[in-house]
């Protein structure tokens, strides 16, 4: 089997499931809920959005996918895809290839004491992959960026999107099935997030990763992914699960066409009842 | 911005360059007015002796004084490393227990606030004296390099936390690669102040020992010339001691500046 995968043949695999989220709920200390209870279904290679205002548990769920929080009740269960690691390549100590996830963080979240290089390298080095190996594959994922030139820069001397790709490029050099990315962008001007959602979406072509987006921009979640699925705030449910079909390779295209913009209607709808009933917002 | 930096520089080289002329004026000036003051009102070395005769004291007595200098060094420098691991330690092991923290906290606290000076003669008695000079200026310089230790290891961003643990790093590469890092600009600010404490710390002790017999720093000698009413050269020992602050903590800066001067606010040029 192929690693790298195009996303027509993710609609050929319909049974082979990526994550799956059953009846989870998330209750914070003092009782209140937060989410839940939720039943996500996602399947490998495929990129969906979870949409939704602030509050509705969207960045929770993510957190509960990535394992760096415990659900309240119910099952969150990663698919690990044993044919995607190549065998007699992992030696004792090693990283496995294609295990595990990738996270990127509403911040960048780097390091600022150390290099560029060693930002993205540090997933590697905590793994125990020998320095000359995971240098190389650090220097790797900075260029499959567009970040080669800056392995030796310090975090502080890059722009808020440079930053942003090395934070991405740093979830990437583990080679991990499933990428969850929390509001990555969100922070970041228009152009430069127009330029970063391309450029993402070239890298999940090329490198056909399941990607889990957190985003509040009804417009990014349109043009980014395959199934937006729109959240409900307190508790956090899914209101909706919208499946995107467009001509793919998405380009300038279909930013501009009327499908995208009766889609970004589609959703906006959706999302309507969130909002209602909450004047005091 | 490349257009007006030529412009700019000419007046922040020349305000720089007067950030350092001035005080070196107003230090000329100061010691000038001194000497003319006590030679026009011919006031006797032993009760002002003029900036000249101090310095003629320095060279006269360097035999003496350097010794003496040395010996402070040594206690200040063995103070010092003593304050710094065992505060560095110390938040250390505050951080793997909070209970550990819970239990020492207090006391460490009630060594900082009760005054040196006072607990002084009480170590003279059970140390020997070198012992407890150093063990002075151990516990005025240990607070802190420990409160701020703490303060450091407890400021580590959460997100980056977060990716530690997704990555299931080891409480030990969280510590080396995460915590002390982060807690190196918290470290180096103690260590700041913990290199001019320990001076004082030693000093403090000195001048309790003095009182007691046998010292050979140079509080000892500024309390010794005291008795004697060797002026000048209290003058000069109280000059190197000056000094040898002032290095201290120029020392300290220097290596705070080169490791932090790469990415941390506080080393950055205020304009980027």
């Amino acid at each position: 089997m192929s690693s790298v995968k195009t996303p027509a043949g993710v609609e050929t695999g319909l049974t082979a499931l990526a994550v799956s989220v059953r009846g989870v709920t998330k209750a914070y200390d003092n009782g209140v809920m937060a989410l839940g209870p939720l039943d996500l279904a996602v399947r490998k290679g495929e990129f969906i959005s979870l949409l939704g205002p602030s509050g509705c548990g969207k960045s929770t769920a993510l957190r509960l996918i990535a394992e760096l929080s415990a659900p309240s009740s119910g099952i969150v269960r990663l698919v690990r895809h044993e044919s995607k690691a190549q065998p007699g390549h992992i030696q004792p100590g090693h990283f496995q290839r294609g295990h595990g996830i990738g996270f990127v963080f509403q911040e960048p979240t780097l390091m600022p004491w150390t290099s560029v290089r060693e930002n993205v390298r540090l997933p590697l080095k905590l793994a125990g992959v020998p320095k000359a190996e995971a240098r190389a594959r650090a220097d790797e994922a900075l260029a499959s960026v567009g970040l080669a030139d800056f392995a030796e820069a310090f975090p502080r001397e890059l722009s808020g999107g440079m930053k942003m790709r090395v934070s991405l490029a740093r979830a990437l050099v583990t080679d991990p099935d499933i990428l969850l990315m929390d509001e990555p962008f969100a922070a970041l001007d228009e152009i430069t997030r127009f330029r970063l959602n391309d450029d993402l979406l070239t890298l999940w072509r090329r490198l056909g990763k399941t990607v889990i987006f957190v985003t509040h921009s009804v417009f990014e979640s349109v043009y980014l992914s395959q199934r937006v699925v729109v959240m409900t705030a307190r508790p956090g449910r899914i209101q909706a699960d919208i499946r995107i079909e467009t001509v793919e390779p998405r380009g300038e295209e279909f930013r501009t066409s009327v499908a995208y913009s009766d889609y970004c209607r589609k959703v906006s709808a959706a999302l309507a009842p969130s909002y209602a009933g909450q004047s005091t917002l | 911005m490349n257009a007006q930096a030529p412009v700019t520089a000419k007046p922040s080289g020349a305000k720089r360059a007067l950030r350092f002329v001035l005080p070196v004026i107003v230090f000329a000036a100061g010691l000038l007015a001194w000497e003319l003051v006590v030679r026009i009102k011919d006031i006797p070395p032993y009760v002002l002796p003029a900036p000249s005769v101090i310095f003629l004291t320095l060279i006269k007595d360097w035999a003496v004084l350097s010794q003496s200098l040395a010996a402070t060094l040594l206690t200040t420098l063995e103070g010092f490393v003593a304050a710094s691991i065992g505060g560095i330690a110390l938040a250390l092991l505050f951080n793997q227990s909070k209970w550990v923290e819970a239990s020492l906290f207090p006391y460490a606290v009630v060594l900082q606030v009760t005054p040196v000076i006072a607990i002084a003669p009480l170590l003279l008695i059970y140390l020997e004296q070198q012992t407890a000079v150093v063990v002075c200026a151990f516990i005025v310089a240990f607070f802190p390099v420990l409160s701020n230790t703490t303060l450091g290891l407890n400021s580590v961003d959460r997100n980056l936390a977060g990716l530690f643990q997704l990555y299931g790093a080891s409480p030990q590469q969280t510590l080396r690669f995460l915590k002390l890092p982060s807690a190196l600009p918290y470290i180096l600010g103690g260590l700041r102040i913990a290199g001019g404490l320990s001076l004082i710390g030693a000093v403090v002790a000195e001048i309790a020992a003095g009182t007691a017999g046998a010292g050979s720093g140079l509080a000892y000698r500024i309390a010794e010339s005291g008795y004697r009413l060797n002026i000048p050269r209290m003058f000069a020992a109280l000059l190197l001691l000056s000094l040898a602050g002032i290095v201290i903590y120029g020392v300290l800066a220097l290596v705070s500046h080169l490791a932090l001067r790469r990415w941390h606010e506080s080393a950055l040029g205020k304009d980027n």
